[in-house]
């Protein structure tokens, strides 16, 4: 079985070795992909359209937001399945023996995270508001809140970080970061525009269009941030603790 | 061997990204497919995956461009917009970029594209490694061959045939009258029943056989024999 | 106004957020909202049928984000495109899914009880990603889209059971290699033609002739494969049996109709749409492999699904079938044969659905779903039993169901092209689909047994006790869709020229051979 798997590898490799003769050279400028009028239309009107100076943040939230969007919608379905695949499963198999450390949180350790969490919360606060000048956004904030919360748990133990945080509280941030982006999407429309079209949230801010969609991708964004922070939590309390969110690390 | 424009060449010193993530593809791919242990699966899963992620950002680079950030002099907020208009400054509005100075930034496209692949596959990773909790939890391996040995043992077992339930839970009235006559006292044999009945009635919700674990199945099989054990109680008595 | 195409994903998407909230409030109201939530959507899909029916070319375009420019008439972001094919397969999605959520209140509560706010989530969330993957007109947001419905999908099978989380693994394995695939192929599409808009791509591959080019060919080898994987083509379909009769019974009735015919129509899209006619059909080598693999598909899943014992597994294997019929329809490259593929599509959501209904019904009355289980039914749930049957005709190809004109078109196809392997292992399938459901009716109707011995003492007389054939019908929220859907499949039949006619406008934007000189 492994040779077989191996000989077909080796074919696929070369199937793929084959065709990358035919490929653009590396950082050839006059590439397809890096000359096309799409691309080049977005670092040149960027500026324009939307006042952003970061193209990426630009392109993920404004010009391709409803991938954006169906992302977040993708991790939200991560940490529902999760959540419902582990919940209401057998429990430990009488079989295997529980080994039940126990222990106090170290005193070295607690202080350090305690004076580190509301740094590192902040720096996530900056990563998601700053995302549109320096690399950032909604998804690389939200993944740093969210490893906060999974420090705490690893530092103290889970309960204390539940205390905190519920794992039903998670999912209602979760549902409410879509509930902001899908409903920014759906004022646009009902202001008159297509879905996720912010120029038109100009109506209603005091603001011109292209600083309308500036503040609606910060709107965006923010909705991404809640969910992806929600969500890693809640996958790490599931996945620790089999769904039943007593002990853990 | 590697003279310019030799197949060596072409491949490993102008396209030596795309050669790297190929290597990398076929590691994942692999492993997805020969290795015995399920997370050793879905480690192979994610270098897949990851060697997909470098080959499109190898799409996006242009030599000697910077990051798809403006740079301060094209700033769509800088300070080369400000003009001094008699005295007091004004902000210009944020001006298109010169075609000529596109080829100055990366493509930022696949930047973004990559941006979702790497959550969407975060997220198929996650729910893969609850899917292999869930299994270890049911079947207490994660070694493909292990596992398919137990699925094949479970399956041959519950084939699905409808089992004949009632002949074997409940004792027949004739074994109840001979109890009744013996001890004079029907509650050991009623409470049995009684755990039968509740255990019957709580289990309606899943009928179907498979979902109940292995060792639950065993308590079933061994149900027999614990209706045989009192009966030499009952005689001492 | 014309965006009730974006509302045909948008209300599956508020109905899933809104479940996924009130399972705090309370779990009886998830019912209730997904039925709201189904019958916007199917109201917004019938609307955009009308409308891409009337206008003029036959298409509606949406640009998400309000990003049309001159420079850029099909948008510079994300578009959604509805014509007529992509129209008709959103109306199937979402009328099958306003079915099965009308099906789901009885065996939700039995099979995952507790687990209802996070069942119907996944379960909308599954809907709006299969009608996303039908309407929209971008390659990657196809590939978001097919990684919501997959990721629902494997949510949705594994939450039911120990044995369902172990089929899963193999279908998340699986599931990722095909989806994975078909990145890496968008991926070359991108690197040799600089965009990721459907049509876009088509219009650079005919400017610039990339007909040989080594990377557009390793290109479409690697899209078809990877969307092969996750439509279940033989040899690649093994993860289906095991997920679909493992699954929970709403769950395998949600999946099995809809997520290999959606597959399938994202192939016809691949091939006819991104890559066009000609680089698919004349410049690759798939039209001369494809049918021989295909017949062997066919046959395969034929025998495997007389070896079965079980309902629902011998309907997997079934599908694996159907799905062969299907791909076999578009290699043949006929006009013909393509009406049949988008046809059978259509035709085999509608019965599989009956079938899929049906089995749910019969394991929730009778506890089983094995052919020794099957005694006396038709005396005890005649209703049920008429409307399996029908799904089970129309699979056979009996008219006046939609499963005969499907096939008729697909014969057609294939003598027309002259692909007799195609054709023989079609009908050779058919007669084995014969033996298949009139064994079931016999066991059904006539309490025969495993030897064959009939255990009754006579005429009408089934060897079972009065309570065992006593009228004891399913609960009407799972008796009214079954009945629905199996007039689904009559009225498809009856009707089938209306379907086929708007089939063949679709058709007609193509330049396919037709075999005669007039079309």
């Amino acid at each position: 079985m492994k040779r077989a798997a191996f000989i077909l590898v080796l074919l696929i490799g070369l199937l793929l070795a084959w065709a990358a003769k035919d490929f653009p050279t590396w950082g050839d400028p006059h590439a397809p992909a890096s000359s096309s009028p799409v691309s080049s239309h977005f670092i040149s009107n960027t500026g324009v359209d939307t006042e952003v100076p970061n193209m990426v943040t630009a392109v993920l939230a404004d010009y391709r937001g409803f991938d954006t969007m169906f992302e977040t919608v993708v991790v939200f379905i991560a940490g529902l399945a999760v959540i419902s695949i582990l919940r209401g499963g057998p429990t430990r198999r009488t079989r295997d023996r529980e080994f039940v450390v126990d222990f106090e949180p170290d005193l070295i350790v607690t202080n350090t995270v305690r004076l580190i969490v509301p740094v590192i919360q902040i720096f996530a606060f900056y990563v998601l508001a700053h995302g549109h000048v320096s690399p950032g956004g909604g998804f690389q904030g939200g993944v740093a809140m969210g490893a906060s919360f999974i420090l705490i748990a690893l530092s103290w133990d889970l309960k204390t970080a539940l205390t905190r945080f519920p794992i039903e509280r998670c999912f209602t941030v979760a549902a409410v970061g879509i509930v902001i982006y899908a409903g920014i999407g759906l004022l646009s429309m009902a202001l008159g525009g297509e879905f996720l079209d912010y120029a038109h949230l100009a109506k209603v801010l005091p603001v011109s269009p292209e600083m309308a969609r500036y503040h609606a991708m910060l709107g965006v964004e923010i909705g991404v941030g809640f969910t992806v922070s929600a969500i890693m939590f809640a996958l790490y309390a599931s996945l620790s603790t089999d769904g039943r969110m007593q002990d853990g690390l | 061997m590697v003279e310019d424009g030799s197949i060596f060449s072409q491949l490993l010193v102008d396209r030596l990204n795309y050669f790297i993530y190929i290597i990398l593809l076929l590691i994942g791919l692999w492993a997805m497919i020969a290795k015995n242990n399920l997370i050793k699966k879905l480690i192979g899963m994610s270098i897949f995956q990851t060697a997909i992620i470098l080959f499109y950002v190898s799409i996006g680079v242009k030599e000697g461009a910077t990051i798809p950030i403006y740079l301060p002099e094209h700033d769509p907020h800088g300070s080369h917009l400000k003009v001094d208009v008699n005295g007091s400054e004004k902000m210009l509005p944020p001006e298109v970029l010169e075609s000529s100075l596109v080829p100055g930034y990366s493509n930022p496209l696949p930047h973004v594209l990559m941006l979702t692949a790497i959550v969407v596959g975060v997220a198929t990773l996650g729910l893969a490694l609850s899917v292999c909790l869930r299994i270890y939890r049911g079947y207490g391996t994660v070694e493909e061959d292990e596992l398919l040995e137990k699925l094949e043992r479970e399956d041959a077992r519950n084939t699905g045939r409808p089992r004949r339930r009632r002949p074997r839970r409940a004792p027949s009235e004739k074994a109840v009258a001979t109890e009744k006559l013996k001890s004079g006292n029907p509650r050991p044999r009623q409470s049995r029943t009684n755990r039968k009945g509740a255990k019957a009635g709580s289990s309606e919700g899943t009928r179907n056989d498979s979902t109940k674990s292995v060792t639950e199945k065993r308590k079933t099989v061994r149900k027999p024999r614990k209706k045989t054990s009192p009966k030499p109680k009952e005689d001492n008595s | 106004m014309s965006d009730h195409i974006v509302w045909i994903v948008l209300f599956p998407l508020m109905g899933a957020v809104a479940c996924a909230l009130s399972g705090a409030l309370s779990k009886k109201l998830c019912y209730p909202i997904s039925v709201i939530s189904m019958i916007a959507s199917v109201w917004a899909s019938v609307h955009t049928m009308m409308q891409a029916i009337e206008s003029p070319v036959h298409e509606i375009s949406y640009i998400l984000g309000g990003w049309s420019l001159d420079l850029f008439p099909r948008g510079v972001g994300i578009e959604f495109r509805a014509d007529l094919l992509g129209a008709l397969i959103t109306l199937v999605v979402t009328g099958v899914g306003l079915i099965v959520t009308l099906y789901s209140k009885v065996p939700v509560q039995r099979e995952t009880p507790g687990k209802e706010p996070m069942y119907y989530g996944l379960f909308l969330l599954q809907i709006c990603g299969l009608a996303g993957i039908a309407l929209t007109g971008d390659a990657f947001n196809l590939y978001v889209l097919i990684e919501v419905a997959a990721l629902t999908g494997y949510g949705l099978i594994a939450l039911g059971s120990n044995r369902a989380a172990a089929a899963t693994f193999n279908y998340v394995i699986l599931g990722t290699i095909g989806a994975s695939l078909y990145l890496l192929g968008v991926g070359y599409l991108y690197l040799k033609t600089g965009t990721l808009n459907m049509v876009g791509i088509r219009e650079v591959i005919e400017a610039q002739s990339l007909y040989d080019s080594p990377a557009m060919q390793v290109a479409f080898v690697l899209v078809l494969v990877g969307i092969l994987i996750k439509m279940a083509f033989f040899p690649f379909h093994a993860w289906l049996p095991n997920a679909y009769c493992h699954a929970p019974s709403t769950t395998s009735c949600l999946l099995a109709p809809l997520v290999t015919k959606v597959m399938i129509y994202v192939m016809i899209r691949m091939v006819l749409t991104v890559f066009g006619v000609e680089f698919s059909f004349e410049s690759t080598l798939w039209t001369e492999v494809m049918p021989w693999l295909v017949a062997v598909a066919i046959v395969c899943a034929a025998v495997m699904a007389l070896a079965q014992r079980e309902i629902k597994r011998m309907l997997a294997y079934l599908i694996v079938a159907e799905v062969g019929y299907m791909v076999g329809g578009v290699w043949i490259y006929n006009y013909y044969g393509l009406i049949g593929s988008i046809f059978h599509v259509i035709s085999d959501a509608c019965m599989t659905l009956c079938l899929f209904l049906g089995a749910g019904i019969i394991l929730e009355k009778c506890r089983t779903t094995h052919f020794d289980g099957l005694r006396g039914l038709f005396a005890k749930m005649p209703l049920t039993m008429i409307g399996f049957f029908i799904g089970g005709f129309s699979i056979i190809g009996l008219p006046p169901t939609c499963g005969f004109f499907s096939k008729w078109y697909l014969i057609t196809g294939g003598m027309v092209s002259e692909r007799w392997e195609y054709m023989v292992t079609l009908m050779f399938s058919t007669m084995v689909m014969v033996v298949l459901f009139f064994r079931l009716i016999e066991r059904i109707h006539l309490a025969v047994d495993e030897s064959g011995k009939n255990l009754g003492k006579g005429h009408g007389d089934l060897g079972l006790t009065e309570e065992q054939t006593r009228f004891d019908e399913a609960p009407l929220t799972m008796l009214v869709p079954l009945l629905i859907a199996a007039s689904i499949v009559m009225i498809i039949g009856v009707y089938n020229q209306e379907v086929v006619d708007q089939i063949e406008v679709f058709l007609r934007a193509y330049n396919l051979p037709t075999g005669v000189s007039y079309k």
